[in-house]
C-alpha cells in the first residue's frame, strides 16, 4: 500500500530515537500512532528487526493493548465512560442514545468516517459523572442535550465539507 | 487588583473552569478591571467546581459553581460585596467539608499551583528530602517502617518491609516503579495528586530511590490521564533543573522517566505492570519471586502506588510517630477517600482511617444526588464489593472490611441509589472481568466467561428451582475465581458478584431465604 510507505520516515524516526531505550516498545508504537494515527502494517517488520523480536511478538503486544489501532481512526473518536460511577449517574442511557443516534454498536464507526465509538472504563471524572471524552478532552456532567450538541457537531463539520 | 484563583486540574476544565477563566479575563479587560488568575490545583470538592477563589484578607473567598454566563454578575459582586453573590462560599478552608477533612498528602490541593516549586517549597514542599538525606539509607527505611504505612494501591502490604527487602537485594541496578495506572473506577486521588502536586510525588520517588539505592525510577500513567502525563513530564524537567535528579545528598544521581499505557485495566497488577514497562503483554508473573527481589528487568524493583510514594515525604518531614498517630488498630495514617458515583457532594476525603463509611457517604457525600434512597456503595473499585446501608456503620479499616468479606482498596466509593440493579451490576463485574484478563490463568479467563452467561441464563429464567440451581453454580463459580485465580484480577471480581448476590437478591429474581444460604 503506497500511503503505508509515506508513514516509513517517521517510522524510522521513532526507531531511532527510541530503539536503545530498555522496553522501547510501547513508546514507541504510542509515537508512531501519535504521528500516523495508527501503527501500520508497515511498521511491524521495522520495529521488530530493530528491537530483535519476532513478527509476532511485535504483533501480540499491538493486539493486546486497547489503545492501539491498525486502520485509520475517524476523524473524531467518542470514548463514553462505562464504569460504575458513571453507570450509577445514567451512562447506559447514554450509550443507548449513542447507539441509536449513530446508528452504532459500542464498537462502531460511521459509514462516512466522522466518529468512532468505544467505551472506555474510567476517565477519572467520577466526582462529576457521566462523563466521556471527545478526541481527548474530557466532558464531565453529561446530560443528553449535551450529549446530542457534541454528537451534533462532530457530524455536521463532515457536511461542510 | 482582584486576584483569582481556578482550578486547572482536569475534571474542573471538563466541566468548564477554562471557559470561566476566559470569560472572566475578558469581562475584566472590558471593564478595565485589572485581574490576575492563578491556575492551581483542585480543592477536591467537585460539586462546586467551577471553583472560583478570591484572595482576600481573611484568606480565600470561593464561588461556585461558577458557569461563564455568571461572570458579569460576579465581577458586580466582587467590586461591591463578595458575600452577597447567590453563588458565595465564604472563606473556603472553613466549608466544613474541607475543613473536618485530615490533609496530609493533599495540604497543597488548592492552594498552589502545579508545576511552581516555588510555591510547593513555600507549602513544605522538599522538607522531607531534606531530612531524609541526613539520615543513612537504614535510617530512611526504619522510620518507613516504624511509620506503619501500608500499600495504598488495595493490598495494604507494609511498605517499609518491601523497602528493607529492596534494600537488602544485591544487585547492581535497582529500580523504583511508581504505578500510576489508576484503572479502579470511581478512584481518582492518583489522577489529582499527579496533576495537581507532581513534586510530591517525585520526591517520595527520590527518597525511595536513596532508601533502597535505586537510582532509575519509572511512573507507568494510563493513557486515560493525559494531563498527568504532561504535567509529571515538565515537573521532572523543572525539578532536573533545579538539581533535585542530580545529586541527592549522597551524590546519587537518579533518573526519573513517565511511561504511559495503552489502556489495559491488567496493567494496574504490579507485575503486568512490569512485564508493560518492559515492552511486553501486560501478562500476569507467578509470584515467587517477588518484584522486590526480581522486578523490572529481573532486577530488585520497589513497586508502589502514587499515594503510598506521595506518603513518604511527610513521613519523613514530620517523623513516623507523627504519621502513626492517625488511624486505627493496624491502619495507619490517613487514606484519600474518594467519594463518586450518585452522591450529592462528590469529591476527596482525606481522613484518618477509622471513620465509618456512613459518616463518608451520608456526613461528607450529602446523600445521593438523586435524592433517592441510598442503595449500596461500591468500596475498593470495580473488585470492590458491593455494601448495602446496613453495613455502613463499618469503620473504614483494612481488616474491619475484610472481616466483612469487603475491601477498602484504593480508597474509592461509589454511591448507588435503589434505581440501580445490582443483577445487572454482577453481570457487569464478569463482563469486565472477562475483557480485561491478561488470559494467564483459567479461573479468571473462563470463569469470566462462563459467569456472565450463568448471571444471564439466572436472570432469564423463569422456574424458582432453576434459578436457585444457577445461583449456586454462581456462588462456586466466585469461590473458585476468588481462590482459584493467579492475582487479584480474577480472584476478587468474585467480590462485587457474590456481594450483590448476598445483599440483593431480589434483583437476581431470588427469594431472600436462598440467598441467606
Amino acid at each position: 500500500m503506497p500511503d503505508e510507505l509515506n508513514h516509513l520516515p517517521l517510522i524510522q524516526r521513532v526507531l531511532a530515537r527510541e530503539k536503545a531505550n530498555p522496553g522501547a516498545l510501547l513508546p514507541i508504537l504510542h509515537a508512531i500512532q501519535a504521528g500516523a494515527g495508527y501503527i501500520p502494517d508497515s511498521a511491524i517488520a521495522e520495529i521488530a528487526h530493530a528491537l530483535n523480536l519476532s513478527l509476532a511478538e511485535v504483533h501480540g503486544v499491538i493486539s493486546f493493548y486497547h489503545d492501539f489501532r491498525t486502520t485509520p481512526p475517524a476523524r473524531h473518536t467518542l470514548r463514553l465512560c462505562r464504569a460504575e460511577s458513571c453507570q450509577s449517574r445514567g451512562a447506559e442511557a447514554l450509550a443507548a442514545q449513542l447507539r441509536e443516534q449513530l446508528g452504532l454498536d459500542d464498537h462502531g464507526t460511521c459509514a462516512d468516517g466522522s466518529v468512532s465509538l468505544r467505551p472506555v472504563y474510567c476517565l477519572g471524572a467520577c466526582a462529576c459523572s457521566p462523563a466521556l471524552e471527545l478526541d481527548g478532552q474530557v466532558h464531565a456532567r453529561l446530560t443528553p442535550e449535551r450529549l446530542q450538541a457534541l454528537v451534533q457537531s462532530c457530524r455536521e463539520e463532515v457536511k461542510a465539507c | 487588583m482582584l486576584n483569582l484563583c481556578i482550578p486547572c486540574d482536569s475534571l474542573a476544565r471538563a466541566v468548564g473552569a477554562d471557559l470561566v477563566a476566559e470569560a472572566l479575563v475578558q469581562e475584566a479587560a472590558r471593564r478595565q478591571v485589572p485581574l490576575t488568575i492563578k491556575r492551581t490545583s483542585a480543592r477536591g470538592m467537585y460539586w462546586l467546581e467551577p471553583l472560583v477563589e478570591l484572595e482576600s484578607s481573611e484568606g480565600r473567598l470561593g464561588f461556585g459553581p461558577v458557569m461563564p454566563e455568571d461572570v458579569p454578575g460576579l465581577l458586580d459582586a466582587l467590586a461591591t460585596n463578595p458575600d452577597a453573590h447567590p453563588l458565595a462560599l465564604g472563606p473556603v478552608e472553613a466549608i466544613p467539608y474541607l475543613h473536618t477533612q485530615q490533609r496530609l498528602l493533599f495540604a497543597r490541593a488548592g492552594i498552589t499551583r502545579p508545576l511552581s516549586l516555588d510555591d510547593y517549597h513555600a507549602n513544605g514542599g522538599f522538607e522531607g528530602l531534606r531530612k531524609a538525606a541526613l539520615l543513612s539509607a537504614d535510617e530512611v527505611v526504619s522510620a518507613v517502617l516504624d511509620s506503619g504505612l501500608r500499600g495504598r494501591g488495595g493490598a495494604a502490604f507494609p511498605a517499609g518491609i518491601k523497602w528493607r527487602t529492596v534494600r537488602q537485594a544485591q544487585a547492581t541496578q535497582k529500580y523504583v516503579v511508581c504505578n500510576a495506572d489508576e484503572g479502579d473506577s470511581g478512584t481518582f486521588a492518583d489522577r489529582m495528586l499527579m496533576e495537581g502536586d507532581p513534586f510530591l510525588l517525585i520526591e517520595g520517588m527520590i527518597i525511595a530511590g536513596l532508601a533502597v539505592g535505586a537510582s532509575h525510577g519509572y511512573i507507568y500513567v494510563r493513557s486515560e490521564y493525559p494531563d498527568a502525563v504532561r504535567v509529571l513530564n515538565e515537573a521532572i524537567l523543572l525539578a532536573r533543573e533545579a538539581g533535585y535528579l542530580d545529586v541527592a545528598g549522597n551524590g546519587l544521581a537518579f533518573h526519573l522517566e513517565v511511561r504511559v499505557g495503552a489502556g489495559a485495566y491488567i496493567c494496574g497488577e504490579e507485575t503486568a505492570l512490569l512485564e508493560s514497562l518492559e515492552g511486553k503483554r501486560g501478562i500476569v508473573r507467578a509470584k515467587p519471586p517477588l518484584p522486590a527481589l526480581e522486578g523490572l528487568f529481573g532486577l530488585p524493583t520497589l513497586v508502589h502506588n502514587v499515594l503510598t510514594l506521595a506518603s513518604v515525604p511527610v513521613i519523613m518531614a514530620r517523623g513516623a510517630a507523627f504519621y502513626r498517630d492517625f488511624g486505627m488498630g493496624r491502619s495507619l495514617g490517613t487514606l484519600p477517600f474518594q467519594l463518586a458515583g450518585n452522591v450529592r457532594h462528590a469529591g476527596l476525603v482525606e481522613r484518618a482511617f477509622g471513620l465509618t463509611l456512613r459518616e463518608l457517604v451520608e456526613g461528607y457525600g450529602g446523600g445521593t444526588a438523586s435524592g433517592r434512597p441510598v442503595k449500596a456503595a461500591q468500596v475498593g473499585g470495580p473488585l470492590g464489593a458491593w455494601v448495602p446501608p446496613a453495613q455502613f456503620d463499618t469503620p473504614l479499616d483494612y481488616e474491619a472490611f475484610a472481616a466483612l468479606g469487603a475491601m477498602l482498596g484504593h480508597g474509592g466509593v461509589v454511591v448507588a441509589d435503589d434505581s440501580l440493579n445490582m443483577a445487572s451490576m454482577a453481570r457487569f463485574a464478569l463482563q469486565f472481568c472477562a475483557e480485561e484478563s491478561c488470559g494467564k490463568c483459567t479461573p479468571c479467563r473462563i470463569g469470566s466467561t462462563r459467569g456472565v452467561e450463568v448471571v444471564d441464563k439466572l436472570i432469564a429464567s423463569t422456574d424458582p428451582a432453576y434459578r436457585q440451581s444457577q445461583a449456586g453454580l454462581l456462588r462456586d463459580l466466585c469461590d473458585t475465581m476468588q481462590y482459584g485465580s493467579l492475582c487479584a484480577m480474577g480472584g476478587m471480581t468474585a467480590y462485587p458478584v457474590s456481594s450483590a448476590l448476598k445483599h440483593f437478591p431480589a434483583d437476581f429474581g431470588l427469594a431472600t431465604t436462598e440467598a441467606a444460604q
